[in-house]
This record gives C-alpha cells, sequence and structure tokens, in this order.
C-alpha cells in the first residue's frame, strides 16, 4: 500500500510543481502582452517614436518571462503521458483533441509572429509589425482557451460516453466539450486575473522608477502606470463577477469543491459565508451558489451520507456511489469475458444494461474509502480567501490609483500630450506635479502607494496561484470528476523514478527563476535611455 | 496492400456528402489521414532540427565569439518553430493515436523524459545567455544549447528507430477493472495501468540496440547537416561560410554512410505486420521492403527525397563558384531548400513505411500481440473526422509561417545588424 501511494503521490507533486511553475510565467504573459499590444498600437495611430520605445521597452521584459513559459510547459504537453499513461488512455479520445487544437491553432501562432514582434521591427512594415505583436497575445489566449477546455473536462465531463468494447471514453459531442459552460466560465476568470497580474506588473515597474526619481524613465512610467491602471480595475472588477459565475458552476456539478473552500461539514439552507472561522456573512453563501439567499448548499457529511437536492432528487450515499461503482467494474469484466468466450446476444445486453445503469459512478469503484472523497479542505479554504481577499484588494488598488491619475489629469497641469515635451513646462505658469513628494507640490502618486504597488506583485503571483490551488486540490481525488481517480491514472512508474524526476525539475526549475528574476531585475534597473522631447 | 487505386478509392470515399451524418470520410481513410498528418509533423521536426544541428557546431564554426553569437542569433529566430513542431507532433499523436501516447510516454519515461529535459535548457538558452543578470555565465546556457543540439536529434532518431526495432512494452485493457486488494498480504500491490515497460530502464534499454544508435546518429549527422547548410545561407560572414563548407563535409559523410546502412537494414530486416481481419501480428521477412514495393508511390517519395538531400548538399561544397550560382535558380542555388524539403520527402516516406500497408507501427519485443497499430490505438471514428475539420487549418498555419519566415530572412544575417537590433539574443 505505501509504495502505491507513493508512486501516486510523487506523479502528483510532480505535476503540481510542473503546473504550478508554469502558471508563474502565463499570467504575465497574457497580462503584459495585451497592456505592450496597446501601446504599439498608439505607437502605430500616433507615429510617436515614443510610444515604440516604450513598447520595445515592455518587449524586452515581455521576452525575459515568454522564455521561461515556454520552458516550464513543454513538460506539461508530455506529463499527461509520462506519468499519467492510464488517464490517457481512458480519456484520451476527448482529452487529446484540444491539446493537438491548441499547438495547431495557438503555439504556431504565438511562436510564428513573436519572431517578427523580436526582429522584425526593421524589417517589416508599421502595419505588420502591430499585427504580429497582437497575434502573439492572441496566441497565447487562444493556448489558454484549449488548455482550459481540456482542464473544465477534466471537473466536468461531458460530450463522451463510454465504449466498453475500446475500454475507453468516447467524444461524442465536440461543441459540448469546447464550449462547456464550466469551460467558458474557466477561460474568462482565468484570463481576465492574468490581466490584473500584467496590470500589477507595470503598474510597480513604473512605480519604482518613480519613486527612483529616473528623469530618462519617468513620461514612460506615467504614461504606462495610467494604462495599466485602468487595465488592471477592468481586470479586477470583471474577475470578481467572473469568479461569482464560476463558483455557481462549481456548486452545480463540484458541490465537494464547494464545500471544502468553505470547510462546510454541514449544511443546509440560508448558509453564511465564512470570512474566516467565526467571521461569516449571512447568507452569502447561499446566495453565491444558488443566487437565492435560502438556498441548499450541501456540506462534506450531507455529501458524503447522501442528500435530498432542491428540485427533489436524491444524491446517493459515498457507499451507495462505491457499491455501483464496484458493480460497473465487476460488470465490464465479465461483459469482456463473456464476449471473448462467445456469449449469446441476451447474456451481452443484460451486461450492458448493467453497466449502463451504473457507469456514473465507475470511478467510485476504485476508492476503498470513503474519506478519500474528501479534498484537502485546509488548502481550498485558505486558497480561496488569498485569493478573494486580495482580488478584492486589487479592485481598491486600481480604483484609487486611477482616481488619483484623474486628479493630476482634473487638477494639475496635464501630461504632454503626443509629441509635446515635458519641458514645456518649466515654462508655464503651472509646475508640473511633484512625483514622489519633491520640492515644489504635493505628490499626486504617494510614495506609499508607490511602494504598496511594488508589493502586490508577489501578492498578484500569489493570488493567481491560489485559484489554480483551489481548482485542482478541490478535485481530488479526481483526475477526471466521478469518473477516474487519481489512484486508477497514473503510469507505471516507480516511486523513486517519479521522485528523481522530481527533484531533478525542482532543481532546474528554481534554477531558471532565480536567473530570469535576477535578468528582469537588472533589465529594469538598466531601464530605457529615452531622449528629451524635441531631441 | 495498399495500391495506388486502393488509396484513390479511399480518397473518393472520404470525400463528406452533403446531408449525410458525419460525412462520407470513412475510419480507415481517417486513421491512414491522421497517420500521414502525424509523419508529416515528424518529417518536418526532422528538418527543423537544423536549428539543434547548427548548435552543436556553433563552437567550431563559429570559432570567435562574434561568430557564435551570429549562429545563436541566426538559429534563434527559428528555433521556436522546431519547438511548437515537437510539442504539436505530442498533440496530434496523442489526439489521433492516444494508445501510442500512453504507451510510449508512459513506458518509455526515462527516454522522453531526457528528451524534454534538453529541450527545456534549451528554451531558456537563447534569452538569458547574453543578459545582464545571468549569474550562471553565457557558457552555460550555449553548453545547454549544444547539449540539446546533440542530445536532441540522437534520442528522438533513437525513438523514431524503435518504430522499426520494436520497443519492450506490453500492453493489456483489463488491467484496468483489476482492482489492488484491500486488505491482507499484498494489499495494495498492483496498479490498474493497462500499460507497463516489460523491464526496469524505462525506455533506456532502447539505446543497447546498435541499430537504434546508428539511426540516431544519422539523424545527428543529418541535423548537423542542415544545420550548416541553413547558416551558411542565412548568415553574411565570408568566414562562417568558408568553415561551413569544409565542417559540410564532416557531417555529410557520416550522415550518408550511417543512413546508408540503416536503410539497408531496414529494408533486409523481418517486419511487424498485423491481419487485418484479425487484428493477430506476426513477423514477415522483409517487410519495410515489401511496403516500399507495395507502396510504389512512397518509393518514388523517398528517392527524390533521397535525391534531394545529397543534391542540396553538393551544390553547396561544389557548386558555390559564380558561374554555377548564375546558372540556377536563386532559391534552388541554396542547399538547404533542396536538402530540407530532401529530408522531408524522405523521413515522411519512412514514417508511413512503418505504419501503412497492415505494419504494426509501435512493435512490442515482450509481447507480440501487445504491438500498436493504426486499427488498435487509433482515436475513435467521431474523434478523428472532428481533427479531420480541424487539420483544414494546416495549410494557413504554413501559409502564414513561409510568410513570416520570409520577412525575417529577407535579408541575411549580419555582426552589423546584431549591434543594431533592439533584441539580439
Amino acid at each position: 500500500m505505501n509504495s502505491l501511494l507513493s508512486a501516486i503521490d510523487w506523479a502528483r507533486a510532480q505535476f503540481a510543481l510542473t503546473a504550478i511553475y508554469h502558471w508563474l510565467f502565463v499570467p504575465l504573459t497574457l497580462g503584459l502582452g495585451l497592456i505592450m499590444s496597446i501601446m504599439e498600437t498608439k505607437y502605430y495611430r500616433t507615429g510617436d517614436t515614443f510610444w515604440r520605445k516604450t513598447a520595445q521597452f515592455w518587449q524586452r521584459l515581455f521576452g525575459i518571462n515568454f522564455a521561461m513559459g515556454i520552458a516550464t510547459g513543454i513538460i506539461l504537453e508530455f506529463e499527461f503521458g509520462t506519468n499519467w499513461s492510464n488517464y490517457s488512455w481512458f480519456v484520451g479520445d476527448i482529452f487529446g483533441a484540444p491539446l493537438a487544437i491548441e499547438g495547431i491553432v495557438a503555439f504556431f501562432m504565438e511562436s510564428t509572429f513573436v519572431a517578427v514582434m523580436y526582429f522584425g521591427w526593421e524589417k517589416v512594415s508599421r502595419g505588420f509589425h502591430l499585427a504580429s505583436t497582437w497575434l502573439t497575445w492572441l496566441g497565447a489566449t487562444i493556448s489558454a482557451w484549449w488548455i482550459l477546455v481540456a482542464n473544465s473536462w477534466m471537473q466536468y465531463p461531458v460530450g463522451c460516453e463510454f465504449n466498453p468494447d475500446t475500454m475507453r471514453n468516447e467524444m461524442t459531442s465536440f461543441l459540448d466539450v469546447a464550449l462547456s459552460p464550466f469551460a467558458i466560465d474557466k477561460f474568462c476568470h482565468t484570463v481576465i486575473s492574468s490581466w490584473i497580474v500584467g496590470a500589477v506588473f507595470v503598474v510597480a515597474v513604473s512605480g519604482w522608477y518613480l519613486l527612483k526619481r529616473r528623469e530618462a524613465e519617468r513620461e514612460m512610467s506615467l504614461k504606462s502606470l495610467r494604462i495599466a491602471a485602468i487595465v488592471g480595475l477592468i481586470a479586477s472588477v470583471l474577475a470578481a463577477a467572473t469568479g461569482h459565475k464560476s463558483a455557481q458552476t462549481v456548486a452545480a456539478v463540484q458541490p465537494m469543491k464547494l464545500a471544502a473552500m468553505e470547510a462546510l461539514y454541514d449544511g443546509g439552507t440560508g448558509q453564511g459565508l465564512k470570512v474566516i472561522e467565526g467571521i461569516e456573512v449571512p447568507y452569502a453563501l447561499s446566495f453565491m451558489a444558488t443566487n437565492d439567499f435560502n438556498g441548499y448548499v450541501p456540506g462534506i457529511n450531507d455529501i458524503l451520507k447522501g442528500y435530498t437536492r432542491a428540485d427533489g432528487t436524491v444524491e446517493p450515499s459515498a457507499k451507495e456511489k462505491m457499491e455501483r461503482g464496484r458493480i460497473a467494474i465487476d460488470t465490464l469484466a465479465a461483459y469482456r469475458q463473456a464476449k471473448a468466450e462467445g456469449a449469446n446476444e441476451a447474456t451481452l445486453n443484460a451486461q450492458l444494461s448493467t453497466l449502463n445503469t451504473n457507469m456514473p459512478y465507475f470511478g467510485y469503484g476504485f476508492i476503498k474509502d470513503e474519506s478519500e472523497l474528501v479534498p484537502p479542505v485546509a488548502v481550498n479554504f485558505w486558497a480561496f480567501r488569498v485569493m478573494v481577499g486580495f482580488g478584492s484588494l486589487f479592485i481598491l488598488f486600481f480604483a484609487y490609483l486611477l482616481f488619483i491619475s484623474w486628479k493630476q489629469k482634473k487638477t494639475l497641469s496635464p501630461l504632454p500630450r503626443d509629441g509635446e515635451s515635458l519641458t514645456s513646462f518649466e515654462n508655464s505658469a503651472q509646475q508640473p506635479p511633484s512625483i514622489t513628494g519633491g520640492v515644489g507640490g504635493e505628490s499626486f502618486y504617494p510614495n506609499w502607494l508607490l511602494w504598496l504597488a511594488i508589493i502586490l506583485v508577489p501578492c498578484a503571483y500569489i493570488c493567481s496561484e491560489s485559484g489554480w490551488l483551489v481548482a485542482e486540490f478541490g478535485r481530488q481525488p479526481w483526475t477526471i470528476q466521478d469518473m477516474l481517480p487519481v489512484g486508477a491514472s497514473v503510469s507505471d512508474i516507480g516511486a523513486s523514478a517519479v521522485a528523481t524526476t522530481f527533484w531533478l525539475f525542482l532543481v532546474l526549475f528554481t534554477t531558471m527563476l532565480a536567473v530570469e528574476i535576477n535578468i528582469m531585475l537588472k533589465q529594469i534597473k538598466k531601464g530605457e535611455p529615452f531622449p528629451a522631447r524635441g531631441e | 496492400m495498399i495500391t495506388l487505386s486502393s488509396l484513390i478509392s479511399l480518397l473518393q470515399t472520404a470525400l463528406p456528402l452533403e446531408g449525410e451524418q458525419g460525412g462520407g470520410l470513412s475510419y480507415s481513410f481517417l486513421q491512414h489521414y491522421w497517420c500521414f498528418v502525424v509523419a508529416l509533423l515528424g518529417a518536418i521536426l526532422v528538418f527543423l532540427l537544423f536549428v539543434q544541428g547548427a548548435n552543436s557546431v556553433a563552437g567550431s564554426l563559429g570559432q570567435t565569439e562574434q561568430g557564435r553569437r551570429l549562429i545563436y542569433n541566426s538559429t534563434g529566430r527559428k528555433w521556436e518553430f522546431t519547438f511548437t513542431t515537437l510539442v504539436t507532433f505530442g498533440g496530434a499523436f496523442f489526439a489521433s493515436y492516444p494508445l501510442f501516447y500512453s504507451t510510449s510516454f508512459g513506458g518509455a519515461y526515462w527516454l522522453w523524459m531526457l528528451i524534454l529535459f534538453t529541450f527545456v535548457v534549451q528554451a531558456v538558452s537563447y534569452e538569458f545567455q547574453n543578459k545582464i543578470g545571468n549569474f550562471l555565465g553565457p557558457k552555460t546556457f550555449q553548453f545547454c544549447l549544444t547539449l540539446n543540439g546533440i542530445l536532441g536529434p540522437l534520442l528522438l532518431g533513437g525513438a523514431v528507430a524503435t518504430f522499426f526495432e520494436g520497443s519492450n512494452f506490453i500492453v493489456e485493457k483489463g488491467n484496468l477493472l483489476a482492482l489492488p486488494a484491500l486488505t491482507g498480504e499484498g494489499s495494495g500491490e498492483g496498479l490498474p495501468v493497462i500499460s507497463h515497460w516489460a523491464n526496469a530502464s524505462h525506455g533506456l534499454d532502447a539505446l543497447l540496440n546498435p541499430w537504434v544508435l546508428v539511426f540516431g546518429f544519422a539523424v545527428v549527422f543529418l541535423a548537423r547537416t542542415l544545420g550548416i547548410l541553413y547558416v551558411m545561407n542565412n548568415i553574411d560572414d565570408e568566414d562562417i561560410r568558408s568553415r561551413g563548407s569544409v565542417r559540410l563535409i564532416g557531417s555529410a559523410v557520416p550522415f550518408v554512410i550511417l543512413f546508408v546502412a540503416y536503410l539497408v537494414h531496414l529494408l533486409m530486416k523481418d517486419g511487424y505486420a498485423y491481419d487485418p481481419a484479425t487484428g493477430i501480428i506476426f513477423m514477415e521477412p522483409y517487410k519495410y521492403l515489401h511496403n516500399l514495393l507495395d507502396m510504389w508511390y512512397l518509393l518514388v517519395i523517398l528517392l527524390i527525397g533521397v535525391v534531394l538531400v545529397l543534391y542540396g548538399i553538393a551544390i553547396e561544397i561544389f557548386g558555390r563558384s559564380t558561374s554555377q550560382r548564375s546558372t540556377f535558380n536563386s532559391q534552388l542555388n541554396k542547399g538547404i531548400w533542396p536538402a530540407g524539403i530532401g529530408t522531408v520527402l524522405t523521413v515522411l516516406a519512412l514514417l508511413l513505411c512503418s505504419a501503412w500497408n497492415n505494419t504494426a507501427y509501435y512493435p512490442s519485443t515482450a509481447d507480440l500481440q501487445s504491438s500498436l497499430t493504426m486499427q488498435n490505438s487509433c482515436s475513435s471514428e467521431f474523434t478523428l473526422r472532428t481533427m479531420f475539420y480541424v487539420s483544414l487549418l494546416v495549410p494557413f498555419v504554413l501559409a502564414y509561417i513561409v510568410y513570416a519566415w520570409r520577412a525575417i530572412d529577407r535579408k541575411k544575417l549580419t555582426r552589423e545588424e546584431l549591434d543594431e537590433s533592439s533584441h539580439a539574443y
């Protein structure tokens, strides 16, 4: 038993490690990609070389991050096969398609146009270069779509049916898979939340230049900060809205995940939402889950014991599901045996009927104890709170940032329009505002706000990763919800082998991350020598 | 046996008929079609290994730091194509032949992990090597590029060779239903895994087969040959070009020797055939020779491919004089293009030879009946048909790749461009 669990747990740990590392880089690709595309669009529209240099500056930082995203991503593409071969066979007929489409449609788009973006400034027209920058971002976004379609299918398997003759699940509706409501919610929430990471990054870097009174980068910082603040506020608000929608979908199709997120052991109607243990918002959980302040929300114990849903249907107990799962497994084995021995059609049909009746609980047949059906509650509970807490903070942060920016625009000298010189203010009656409490006036971006922006960078990453912890820990023990648990999904690789590759990846990725961060910080410190206007 | 006429019949029945649910694409056609698509991706991947090949000789070809930097920047404008093709190759294989994906990747664990490690380090090596803040130093990442440049083609070539030589795995789908014992002695033992490697080497045992190494090193030297050809024509630097001519011979000769040796071995060896009616797999003497004779069009493609590769090498070595250059079309005079097209055709023909005409494309040396064929390892008809429609996007993808490639390579890379460029490695 110990060696069995170890092999499974090492496989889970390795996938979690590689996925967490990959997700350190993807959000910045998506978020910074959007912001730098907006900046290059301003260059295209105005012809002002300021915007070209600004876009090139952010593209340099983008490139450092993008490389890591690629490096950490390739292992995930193949890890479904290396460490989860049973899973790959059992559901590959459905799961493989989104991955293939991701490669054909998205990866080639990214890899082709990023080369034009990097190396094509002097070789292609402004319009083609702009299109390439947008297509790089679009490729990354489409890639996110298809991989999230795949992940959503793991959470809510639709558009398929089990084929007892081929011993696998087979796709019956591509549209059900590609446009599953779970996939749409997940895509919107995940991609929009990535824009927050990009926005925080740009604000933080810009803020650092302002704090250090880097005159060469001042105009770039001010203008980049404003664009990022707008993107950040819109993204923060939309992330909250899409998060609410996602929670409702989870409540409908993954009630155990919702119960774990709330550490709700005994559910009921009119459930409150825990802020932390001991502090609760009355009726909020019922509303969040069902749009009804008195809606029924099952707890962990209710799900294990079985409960009656609001529509009157009964959710069987865990014990019953496990029994029916074993019936499905035994019936499938008997069916295969009977078919091999040439049994008559009536016998086979009877077995198929029993199988079909119990097939929805097939995965439960592999579960040995109902305690396995409970995901790690503490991880889900706190990860959800970290995510929502920081998410709420970002709304306030970007709102205040934009307020300050608006106040500066309304009451003080405006920033130079494209083409104008910042130094023209020196001759005007109104003095330019001090950036950071310097001589001459009140700062309009207070130091504490700019320092907060820098502190919020790791917070944005923690927030983003927390979302994935909720999504994936909340799914346990299933690789495919209700269909296949982790214990029946792994490859036949010994624990020591997987442990070895785990440690190798940990050392390799951590080393690469350390180099990447150092390069990024040095590149930021080096900055961009913008010439003074008129030069 | 697939003849040209039966192939045409398959194509005719494959035309989707309006109003008919699912169209006229037969399951057999779809299996062959997706085998073709995966083989084509594999063939393009081998061509794109010129990136790895050039990196593996950057030290001797570049000689100076500036020279090496030119080479890394030349391949650095294309490395993502190779990477993406590798990833898409894996994804397409997963979607169309999931049993191969699960059996090979889950079984030959160490072989695939080694391949992936070299590509992981390659991905950051370009961007990081000369950046301020790289505390590992440029030589570390240049070593990574060299490592990927040698091991990548070697191990990928070795993996492809196992399509002909066989691998040590066993598939038993019934294992899924063998639940581990819950209590008592031996409780928890046994995984419900449908495929496993027959020994603890998990793929490394393939490297003990000398013919796998022959093919692997043939791919290494092919990648080097293509890499040198590419660099000679992409970089405007006389030193690199003159060194390239010499290095080209040093790579092309071993490639030709190893490739011919393997080809002869392949055509003489027993192969893994199967009866499409029963699914029974059996050994057939001279199977791959029979395949090429039965599918004569593949033989033609193979021969054209080989001739083009040799032609591409030859014109670069022998045809660099001004008078000869003016004789040919300016594109054809660049050795990389005929050699590259020839590589794609040759590898395509070989890969199709491994799978079409009732051949087990992933044979098992541990249990013959566990061998994978198109029939017993492919996705469902629905999935293959759905993916068929997705694959219609591929010509558009290829078109924009060609367009962008030409835009970037409009002018040869020079030292001056590196100094002036806003983004150089």
